[in-house]
């Protein structure tokens, strides 16, 4: 028997998902909190892309200033829920946290995080209003958490916002991607209503930018655009195979598993191919839907996974296997996926070599492709003269976030290449105050 | 195995643990209880005129993840007739000859308290304890610790009660007083085998912020306690002390304040305490507390061979000394253990901030461990106070032990500074950074 059952009903659903950071209670909140040695300089700080003030939020966690502990959190990242739920804190604040060094579990920060932000999205409690407003209007592609929080940003400055949006809910992949044991959409949604409550920020669904002639009229219209278009599908491997039912792209798998999770057939036996936390989440989903058996294969080492130490033992957990060191050739199958043939590998001075005569054969009947995100190219390509970097990312200015064209600036995973949601944050902040410059000097 | 029997002015007791007299001595029902539990004495809740209470009665603080470090009751004495009280020590007296019972009082007239003393004797009290600390309401009705604020009045009724009394008298003292040894003198002279101290001290324990009245709120008003519990510790061990220190306070102590565990206890009998008293411990864990307290004290006494109470009472106390014989030639200096560092740099900012300035942060790209600047390091200690790592930051002696001087020895010899600008100041020529250099950081 698997770890899970196939989930029928929502109540299967909640157990399949269960949260691995479920909110703490005020009792949780209270002794946690106790426990923050209010660090000089705190490393806790340092290590978080948005910087926010973590021992004060916490001090104010534990003298009751629920509100104060929001707005610091709020004031440095406007994702506070989310984020206090999704961002790999083991590798960043909690990482960093000095308790580590002690052999004592760290500050839950992330928990905490969410423990102050949710209470005021539950409350509905307003922290912001818009500022005054100053006549410019600003263009956004995109509403995921890049654009999200440069419109936040922009509508405390006091500019007008339009974002156009592709699909049909806010907060890109928070929503379509972020694994639902780790938040769920009704938090995602709440969070983002609960912004655009104060901020005001209009969003114009189901509006893909896809033509120059829309690109001329944005460019036309507004004082400033921003690119906070993400990545696109995923990137195709050209393996023989790829196109037979039952294969099928993480993303687009991840996607399904988050949106319609009782309507998704998953295999009994799912071989997920790759090495990076995309590759953990897909394995993971798999197994919590009731796949018999699921194995993770990565043509490289355990040791040389992207993927976080974190993520690979929670896709353990939930009973996923790991294959190592096996390099798919094809996929096999008539109509439909019947197999994966692998071929063995080994490390030769840093090169990756097959090892000949080393193929073998697993049987499966779904095949899911973990192997990167392509780049948003095709939509790139209408802005003239956008500069990309070697990885085809859009070029920015570090500090202002702007592109090789002024008007242009960009932010999140089309800049960085796929990052977290929290870098997508803190970019989209300062590429607010990056247009914000661009804006009042070419008054 | 020592020998753990303690004697209080002739009261002999098991053990040195008692119960002091506070709701956990309410009934006979509690305290046979807590001897069969292990507590060596209890001192009865003080009887009297019974009381009636109010609802409610008490507040406490909670430090961080710790609750009541302090406590705070606005209770007063026995609310249950006398001779339901006198039955019950009757009956406690006859299952557990060899405890302990002393009988807590708190009356008015000369003839009350002989009547009182009398009663309990009868019902076979081991000693009488003459309540002059209650500071919250029996002292706006003339007694309690309006008994223990006026050294003259405690003398008298002290008196009163040895013209009948045949067991021991205790007189517990309040510390709502500037100087305890006046009461304590005053006991002795008025004819007490003992003392018993500290009492709770007059406290507010905090106040609603919504409803703009301090804690414990009694429909909409409040009044100030007593307080007691952990926090209290220091106050008592000093007060302790300074009768233990006293030539006219030749009569045995029975320490009671902030006493939770075994340690506790040693501490108040190190300072001088024949015995020790539990209150707050008790009504936050129970009697089951005991067993760690007998097992602990068995353990320290095994330890130093130490084979009876006698032993260690009163080694601490002429270790303490007035200021002035403190050897200024002492010098110590913090040290860090860089390998259990954890980086939090709260030593920096204490030092920084609330001390001497004499810790560095690492350069840049250094890592995190603080450095300390020993040529402004006074050795104020706080550092190592701060430091969350056990003995991360040890205080490491600098001078030789070759010379003694005291502030004395300065006065005699002429080296203590005299004028407003004096050179033989000790921060004289310390380095300080400019003022300006406080700004911008
Ligand atoms: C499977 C998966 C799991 C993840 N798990 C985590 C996690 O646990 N924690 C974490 O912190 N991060 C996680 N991430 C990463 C995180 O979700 C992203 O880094 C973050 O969402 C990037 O934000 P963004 O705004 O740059 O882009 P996106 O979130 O990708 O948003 C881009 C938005 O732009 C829209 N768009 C694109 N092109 C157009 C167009 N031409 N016109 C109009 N709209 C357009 C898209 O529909 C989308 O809504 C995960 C990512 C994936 C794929
Ligand atoms: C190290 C130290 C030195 C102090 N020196 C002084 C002093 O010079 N003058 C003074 O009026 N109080 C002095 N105090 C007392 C404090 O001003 C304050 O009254 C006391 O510490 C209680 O407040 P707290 O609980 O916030 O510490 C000193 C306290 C400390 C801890
Ligand atoms: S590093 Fe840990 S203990 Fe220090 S301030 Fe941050 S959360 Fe608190
Ligand atoms: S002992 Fe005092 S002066 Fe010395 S480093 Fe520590 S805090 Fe500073
Ligand atoms: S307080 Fe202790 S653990 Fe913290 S930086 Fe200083 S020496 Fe290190």
């Amino acid at each position: 028997m698997a770890e899970y059952q196939t989930p029928t009903t929502e109540k299967d659903l909640e157990t399949s998902f269960e949260q691995i950071k479920p909110y703490m209670n005020a009792t949780m909140a209270y002794y946690e909190s106790s426990r923050c040695l209010f660090c000089y300089d705190a490393p806790c700080v340092k290590a978080c892309p948005t910087g926010i003030d973590i021992p004060l939020f916490i001090r104010q966690i534990h003298t009751g200033n629920l509100e104060g502990a929001a707005r610091t959190i709020y004031d440095s990242n406007y994702f506070g829920n989310i984020c206090g739920k999704v961002c790999p804190t083991e590798v960043l604040c909690e990482g960093a946290c000095v308790y580590n060094l002690q052999d004592v579990k760290p500050i839950e920060i992330g928990r905490l995080q969410s423990y102050a932000a949710a209470d005021m999205i539950r409350q509905g409690r307003k922290l912001y209003e818009p500022g005054p407003t100053n006549g410019y209007h600003i263009a956004i592609i995109g509403a995921g958490p890049a654009s999200i929080s440069c419109a936040c940003e922009l509508r405390l400055l006091g500019y007008e916002v339009d974002i156009f949006e592709a699909k049909s809910h806010p907060s890109g992949l928070a929503i379509y991607g972020c694994a639902p044991y780790k938040v769920t959409n009704e938090d995602v949604l709440e969070e983002i209503n609960y912004l655009q409550e104060q901020f005001q920020f209009r969003v114009h669904y189901k509006q893909p930018v896809k033509t120059k002639e829309q690109i001329a009229a944005l460019e036309r219209d507004y004082a400033a655009i921003l690119l906070g278009v993400g990545l696109g599908p995923t990137q195709a491997l050209n393996l023989e195979g790829e196109g037979l039912a039952g294969c099928i792209g993480a993303t687009e798998f991840i996607e399904q598993v988050k949106l319609m999770p009782l309507a998704l057939e998953v295999g009994r036996r799912v071989i997920v191919i790759g090495g990076g936390n995309t590759a953990m989440d897909a394995a993971s989903e798999s197994a919590r839907l009731g796949a018999e058996a699921v194995t993770v294969a990565y043509r490289r080492s355990k040791e040389e996974m992207r993927a976080y130490a974190f993520e690979y033992g929670l896709a353990r957990s939930a009973g996923v296997m790991g294959l190592f060191n096996a390099a798919p050739l094809a996929i096999l199958g008539e109509e439909k996926v019947r197999g994966v043939r692998f071929i063995k590998t080994q490390n030769e001075g840093g090169k990756l070599k097959h090892i000949p005569g080393s193929e073998f054969e697993m049987a499966c009947d779904m095949v899911i492709l973990a192997t990167g995100q392509a780049k948003q190219s095709a939509f790139l390509n209408l802005i003239d003269s956008l500069e990309k970097d070697g990885r085809g990312c859009i070029k920015v200015n570090p500090q202002s976030f702007q592109t090789s064209r002024p008007k242009y600036f960009a932010a999140g995973d089309a800049v960085n290449g796929g990052a977290e949601v929290v870098n997508a944050a803190a970019e989209g902040k300062m590429a607010a105050r990056g247009i914000d410059k661009y804006v009042s000097s070419s008054k | 195995m020592p020998n753990l029997t303690a004697n209080l002015a002739g009261i002999l007791s098991p053990n040195p643990f008692w119960l002091a007299s506070a709701p956990p001595t309410n009934s006979g029902y509690q305290v046979m209880k807590a001897f069969e539990t292990g507590w060596g004495g209890a001192v009865w809740k003080t009887l009297g005129i019974p009381v009636v209470n109010t609802s409610s009665r008490y507040g406490a603080i909670n430090y961080r993840s710790s609750r009541m470090v302090g406590f705070n009751n606005i209770e007063l004495i026995t609310d249950r007739p006398l001779a339901d009280n006198l039955r019950e020590i009757e009956e406690v007296k006859k299952y557990f000859p060899d405890h302990a019972v002393v009988a807590s009082l708190m009356v008015e007239s000369r003839k009350e308290w002989h009547q009182i003393v009398k009663d309990v004797e009868n019902a076979g009290a081991d000693g009488v304890e003459l309540n002059f600390g209650c500071p919250h309401g029996m002292c706006e009705r003339g007694m309690g610790s309006a008994v223990g604020q006026e050294p003259a009045v405690l003398q008298t009724i002290t008196g009163w009660v040895k013209e009948v009394a045949t067991v021991p008298v205790i007189v517990k003292l309040t510390p709502n007083i500037t100087d305890i040894t006046e009461p304590a003198v005053a006991a002795a002279k008025g004819g007490a085998d003992a003392i018993s101290l500290i009492n709770t001290i007059q406290s507010l324990m905090g106040v609603d912020l919504d409803r703009f009245v301090p804690y414990p709120t009694v429909d909409g008003k409040s009044t100030n306690g007593g307080y007691c519990g952990p926090a209290v510790k220091p106050i008592a061990l000093n007060m302790v002390k300074n009768c233990a220190q006293h030539q006219g306070v030749n009569i045995p102590i029975s320490g009671i304040g902030g006493i939770e565990n075994w340690r506790d206890a040693v501490e108040h009998m190190l300072l001088g305490a024949n015995n020790v008293q539990v209150c707050t411990a008790v009504m936050h864990y129970g009697f089951g507390i005991i067993r760690e307290m007998l097992a602990g004290l068995e353990e320290y006494m095994n330890e130093k061979g130490f084979g009876q109470l006698p032993d260690f009472i009163g080694k601490a106390v002429s270790n303490v000394t007035t200021w002035e014989n403190l050897n200024l030639k002492y010098k110590v200096i913090a040290a860090i253990n860089a390998d259990t560092c954890i980086g939090c740099q709260l030593c920096y900012t204490a030092c920084e901030d609330g001390a001497h300035q004499a810790i560095a942060l690492p350069g840049n790209g250094q890592g995190r461990v603080p450095a300390i600047i020993e040529e402004n390091c006074v050795g104020c200690n706080l550092c190592s106070l701060v430091c969350p790592v056990e003995n991360c930051i040890t205080m490491v002696r600098k001078d030789d032990g070759s010379t003694h001087e005291s502030w004395k020895d300065y006065m005699d010899s002429g080296k203590a500074p005299t004028e407003f600008n004096d050179k033989r100041a000790g921060g004289h020529g310390h380095w300080i950074p400019e003022p300006k250099a406080g700004l911008g950081g």
